[in-house]
């Protein structure tokens, strides 16, 4: 089977399904869709899957893609900039102010043990751990150790520099905000949100399955690959929805200026130092959301997955739709 | 496991690593460079544009009640200037201070302590808020910086406000300065403040006038003020950008 098959077979609403065939290569199966779209394809012929080919589809359309890669390079610098902020006073409070009475809730610090050692301590809750190395205490590039909060290596900049630490933070910031918005705009008006990521009846029925899938590390295979599953649905939904604004609505929060907006609006989270330490709460809980979805990516395929967010290309092996 | 997906994890691997040393050493060489530093400054203007646009122009910074005082309020930077002429002055409990008033204006005076206190007056419980991240809540008094701006009648060319502090801040003399435009200037809010939870201001918070600024964060609240001036420009003063801290690359618009 050589050049080039057209079908125009229409399935799946505006999706035109046009069949590759290359000399050579193995075939593919590409879909054109008018509108950018995710899932929005149509299964390929069984008689073509029968025939043992690799089908391709496209997965995320280019502003989900050129979206997300602004989002990874936004979070690698508002993190170690925000830890750098963080280390021109670190610690944690829990109130309207940080001089109420009662002690910050975690408070990092170095001091000497009994043998004259300096050493990192961070306490949390009125409990006290040795964190020498990491917090409170660690060396730098020059291997002198130095007090401080967060490590060098954890840092933008790496040195104590809280000035240039504040300037890319909230550069960074606006620019997670703006795509933010844009990404608002997109996902309602290209109904991605609506067909993509908003579980439907039969994704809530399969979520005990869901749950037990991601703990043994199974990953939907074949036509259930197109389309989030349940767990992610839910993960992609509360990191959008609710942990980014969240976290923007704290770092707001934490603006004097902003606070004057309407009077005591802050104090609906605690007050300006439990929004600080709740800003602090999610940046780490961003960090633990893009963990486990890193994790996810290399378990089902890392390069699969990675082209498919760079070119927007998946693939699915035809045994996996075989079985189907 | 095909060997084909060993090299491609080592490549991923190295592609990480290099990435990263990349990544960081990249950042670190942009902090240091003039151009770059410039682009991520601009997000200052947006911000107090931004904040300009969606709060009135009246708009209040929260005020708290006696049970949020902080118990003592926190001295930060200088907490006594180093400087023979202010001792001086606080020797005499103040009696021989005199702020200066010029610039800009068309009548250019100087207010004694007791002429300050003598003009109608604002107590207001704020919360300070650090650059660096922490907070006090205070509880503090003073005249109102409009009030004496109404007297000396800002000329219409004048844009900014600048104050001029007794503490030294450097080997060289350099001492500490401020300045905010004319909006937050009139701000009700805005304070030349003598009094701290109901006690004269102590020296360590910056005897005997700081400035309250309360919709911006601490360092652009001067203490210490011997000298207020109204100008049309920054690039002139010091180093040009407007604050002693501004000079070494902290934000001019310190609202957020």
């Amino acid at each position: 089977m050589a050049g080039l098959v057209r079908t125009n077979r229409s399935a799946g609403g505006s999706a035109r399904l046009s069949t590759l065939g290359f000399a050579g290569f193995s075939p593919m199966v590409w879909t054109i869709a008018r509108a950018p779209k995710f899932g929005g394809c149509t299964m390929p012929p069984h008689d073509a899957a029968a025939r043992g080919q690799t089908f391709w589809y496209r997965r995320h359309a280019w502003p989900v893609r050129l979206m997300h890669w602004i989002n990874v390079l936004a979070f690698f610098v508002l993190l170690p900039s925000g830890l750098q902020i963080f280390n021109a006073h670190p610690a944690l409070y829990w109130g309207k102010s940080s001089y109420t009475g009662r002690p910050p809730i975690v408070h990092m610090g170095a001091r000497l043990d009994e043998q004259g050692k300096p050493v990192g301590v961070t306490r949390m809750f009125g409990h006290e751990f040795n964190t020498t190395g990491v917090l409170g205490l660690s060396s730098g590039m020059d291997g002198r150790s130095v007090q401080r909060g967060f490590p060098e290596w954890l840092t933008l900049p790496g040195q104590q520099w809280l000035a240039m630490g504040r300037r890319w933070h909230f550069f960074v910031a606006w620019v997670l905000v703006i795509n933010g918005f844009a990404y608002m705009a997109y996902t309602l008006a290209s109904r991605h949100l609506t067909r993509d990521l908003i579980p439907g009846r039969s994704d809530w029925r399969s979520i005990g399955r869901s749950i037990r899938d991601h703990l043994l590390l199974r990953h939907p295979r074949g036509e259930a690959a197109r389309r989030y599953n349940v767990l992610q649905k839910l993960a992609y939904l509360s990191v959008i929805f609710v942990l980014f604004p969240l976290l923007i609505l704290m770092g707001w929060a934490m603006s004097p200026g902003l606070d004057s907006l309407f009077a005591g609006w802050v104090d609906w989270f605690g007050g300006r130092q439990s929004a600080r330490t709740i800003h602090f709460v999610l940046a780490w809980a961003l960090v633990a959301f893009v963990f486990i979805h890193v994790l996810e990516v290399v378990v089902t395929g890392f390069w699969n997955n990675l082209r498919s967010m760079i070119t927007g290309r998946y693939r699915i092996p035809a045994d996996e739709v075989e079985h189907e | 496991m095909s060997s084909q997906e060993n090299g491609r994890r080592r490549f991923l691997r190295r592609t990480l690593a290099a990435g990263s040393v990349l990544l960081l050493t990249g950042c670190e060489r942009l902090s240091r460079s003039e151009w770059f530093t410039r682009i991520l400054a601009s997000a200052e203007k947006l911000t107090l544009g931004t904040q300009r646009l969606l709060l009135p122009r009246k708009a209040m910074a929260q005020e708290f009640t006696e049970a949020d005082l902080s118990p003592s309020f926190r001295s930060n930077g200088t907490n006594n200037p180093d400087n023979p002429d202010y001792h001086a002055l606080a020797a005499n409990r103040f009696a021989d201070y005199r702020l200066q008033i010029g610039g800009l204006v068309a009548h250019p005076r100087a207010y004694s302590l007791d002429e300050l206190k003598a003009l109608p007056s604002r107590t207001q419980i704020t919360r300070h808020d650090c650059v660096e991240g922490w907070s006090a809540i205070g509880k503090w008094k003073g005249a109102q910086l409009s009030r004496v701006l109404e007297q000396v009648k800002p000329q219409p060319s004048a844009r900014y406000v600048v104050f001029y502090c007794a503490d030294p801040m450097d080997e060289t003399g350099m001492r500490y300065y401020e300045s905010i435009d004319m909006e937050d200037a009139w701000h009700a809010q805005t304070l030349l403040a003598y009094e701290l939870n109901d006690e004269p201001l102590p020296i360590g918070n910056g005897a005997p006038i700081r400035v309250r600024v309360e919709r911006q964060l601490g360092y652009k609240m001067a203490k210490y003020v011997m000298r207020i001036e109204l100008v049309d420009r920054l690039d002139n003063i010091a180093g040009g950008r407007g604050g002693y801290w501004e000079d070494q690359g902290y934000e001019w618009y310190a609202g957020i």
